[in-house]
């Protein structure tokens, strides 16, 4: 266990004392105070007038500001934070001769993955909630709105549902580490599964639902339907869309499912209009949990993939 | 009396995909032993070095180091053993006294107990005034030291060095022995060294081990190898000639 411990701490004050950490938090810190900045000038104004509408506050993370509103951006770009953060843990180790070093002392070799992933959780954990933090004050500052209880449970539940999606790509990451020699190459591994998931897994969605339906005509709900639940299964393998939907609904009380309106049954369209008030907490809970629960799932995968391979491995540096 | 038995495998053998590294080999180490290690590039010295401490598996045979079986407790067996990789490298960033310390924590040693093993460690491989510099600039020689510091920190009973000298200058390559020398003399410890300065073995081993082809050709006290090979008169031999002498019958 002390192993564990050790490594943990040395990871973690690695991180926090690295220029790729300072420059990566400067850098998202930036974007997001742009978008709240933006988001804030225009509900300031377009809430100048009116009765402030429920759930006003989770606005600030759901409205675009200028190109994408920040539950977008950290969809797209959490990804990108994991990867870097642990595109190298491992090969950089074996390359400079410190991880036979490490090795021959006695520990375990899963207490070396271990610390390192759970170190990179922490720093991922610490640098969203300063993200979240900081937003808040901005829009506290800006906006005038103050949070009730249940946003704070929202942003909680969100802030959680982020750390998780952000920490299955450093696992990703982690696993690339110990799969490749060439740290270049573990990080153009990482980068093209990234773009993989976040651009091809979307348009091949489209294209192949339009392969089975081609053209589907407007006025056959049949085909439409076909085509819009072929798309939807295929584009639930990228994590990023697991994690769009899960956030989605959390923090958006007003959409009550994960699922596009085309894509209700009849029930939940009925349910959808008799009952027109945001989802209760425990609702979108309820309707998230899946979700969740996969997301935590893919990360578990990955990591036994990691183990089985790094247990195997030949830890002498050639 | 006979020193009881530290090391000692058995019909020890490590295959890399159908290539036989280490074969059917069997030596033993006694307790307070200077064991020199020597044999061409690519014998299986490493190989065997690395089954001892239990990171790599063998394919089949035995080992036991103090009386544990490496492939059944690594951690007990890496707990007890210093182990100098031959190509080992340090975090740049810290300086000496931290990178002891997280060894020291790997090993769950207590704070008190840890700081003074570190000071005294630095100071026998004579570290000590560069203790606060960062290991990124430190000389090929200081690293080599510190891998040394490193492993006394462990005080441990067995030591397994793998090419100690390996970069260094002549003056820092005598010093080096005379240190390792030191540490069995003064410490009782066993030490299992790899080189290939047959002149310097020589002059610290008390027993040497030749092995070629993954397979241990000679195996005793210089003298008796000698004799073995030389006949008579083998006191005016040297090593370099013995050693010469296996490698081309092999
Ligand atoms: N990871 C590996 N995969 C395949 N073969 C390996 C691996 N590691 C070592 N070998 C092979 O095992 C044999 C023994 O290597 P080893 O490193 O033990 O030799 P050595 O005696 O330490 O040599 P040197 O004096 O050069 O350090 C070599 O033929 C080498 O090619
Ligand atoms: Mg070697």
């Amino acid at each position: 266990m002390h192993g564990l411990k050790a490594i943990f701490k040395k990871e973690l004050s690695d991180h926090f004392s690295s220029y790729r950490f300072m420059i990566l938090f400067a850098l998202i810190t930036m974007v997001s105070l742009i978008i709240a900045y933006m988001v804030g000038m225009t509900m300031r104004e377009e809430l100048a007038s009116v009765a402030k509408p429920k759930y006003v506050f989770l606005m600030l993370f759901t409205s675009r500001g200028g190109l994408f509103s920040l539950v977008q951006f950290i969809a797209f770009f959490g990804p990108l934070i994991g990867l870097i953060l642990g595109f190298d843990l491992i090969n950089r180790e074996r390359n400079e001769g410190t991880l036979s070093r490490l090795l021959s002392q006695p520990v375990y070799r899963d207490s070396v993955i271990n610390g390192k992933f759970l170190a990179g959780v922490v720093t991922i954990s610490i640098m969203m909630l300063s993200i979240v933090l900081l937003i808040t004050g901005l829009g506290l500052r800006m906006a005038g709105v103050i949070p009730g209880l249940d946003e704070i449970w929202r942003m909680g539940i969100y802030l959680v549902i982020s750390i998780i999606y952000i920490s299955f790509w450093l696992g990703v990451a982690i696993l690339f580490s110990i799969l490749f020699r060439g740290i270049a190459t573990s990080a153009l591994a990482a980068l093209a599964v990234w773009i993989f998931f976040s651009f091809f897994v979307p348009l091949g969605a489209t294209i192949i639902a339009d392969a089975f339906v081609p053209d589907p005509n407007p006025n056959n709900p049949e085909a439409i339907l076909t085509h819009a639940k072929i798309q939807k299964a295929i584009s639930l393998v990228s994590p990023m869309q697991l994690y769009s939907d899960a956030t989605g609904t959390i923090i958006d009380p007003t959409r009550k499912t994960t699922r596009t309106v085309i894509l209700m049954g009849p029930l939940e369209k009925l349910s959808q209009a008799r009952f027109a008030g945001p989802l209760t907490l425990g609702m979108s809970l309820f309707v998230v949990m899946p979700y969740i629960l996969l997301l935590i799932a893919i990360t578990a995968i990955c990591f036994a993939i990691s183990y089985t391979i790094f247990m195997r491995q030949e830890i002498r540096s050639l | 009396m006979e020193n009881r038995i530290v090391i000692e495998t058995e019909e020890l053998t490590k295959v890399y995909n159908s290539e036989v590294a280490v074969d059917h080999l069997t030596f033993q180490v006694r307790e307070g032993e200077v064991f020199g290690f020597l044999g061409p590039n690519g014998a299986g010295k490493t190989t065997t070095l690395l089954m001892l401490l239990g990171l790599t598996e063998p394919t089949s045979g035995k080992a036991r180091v103090l009386g544990v079986d490496p492939v059944r407790d690594p951690i007990k067996v890496k707990g007890m053993i210093g182990y100098m990789p031959e190509n080992m490298g340090f975090y740049r960033d810290l300086d000496a006294i931290q990178t002891l310390r997280f060894v020291a924590e790997l090993n769950g040693f207590p704070k008190d107990i840890a700081e003074e093993r570190i000071e005294k460690a630095l100071k026998t491989v004579g570290l000590f005034e560069d203790s606060k510099k960062k290991v990124g600039a430190y000389s090929k020689g200081m690293r080599q030291r510190l891998g040394i510091a490193e492993l006394l920190i462990k005080e441990p009973k067995v030591a397994f060095l793998d090419e100690p000298t390996l970069g260094l200058d002549p003056d820092g390559t005598n010093r080096m022995m005379e240190l390792i020398e030191r540490l069995s003399r003064e410490g009782r410890m066993t030490v299992i060294l790899t080189s290939h300065l047959l002149h310097l073995v020589q002059r610290i081993c008390h027993r040497v081990g030749i092995m070629i082809k993954g397979k241990m050709v000679a195996q005793g006290p210089m003298e008796q190898l000698a004799k073995e090979k030389l006949g008579v008169g083998a006191e005016k031999y040297t090593l370099e000639e013995i050693y010469m002498k296996y490698f081309k019958e092999a």
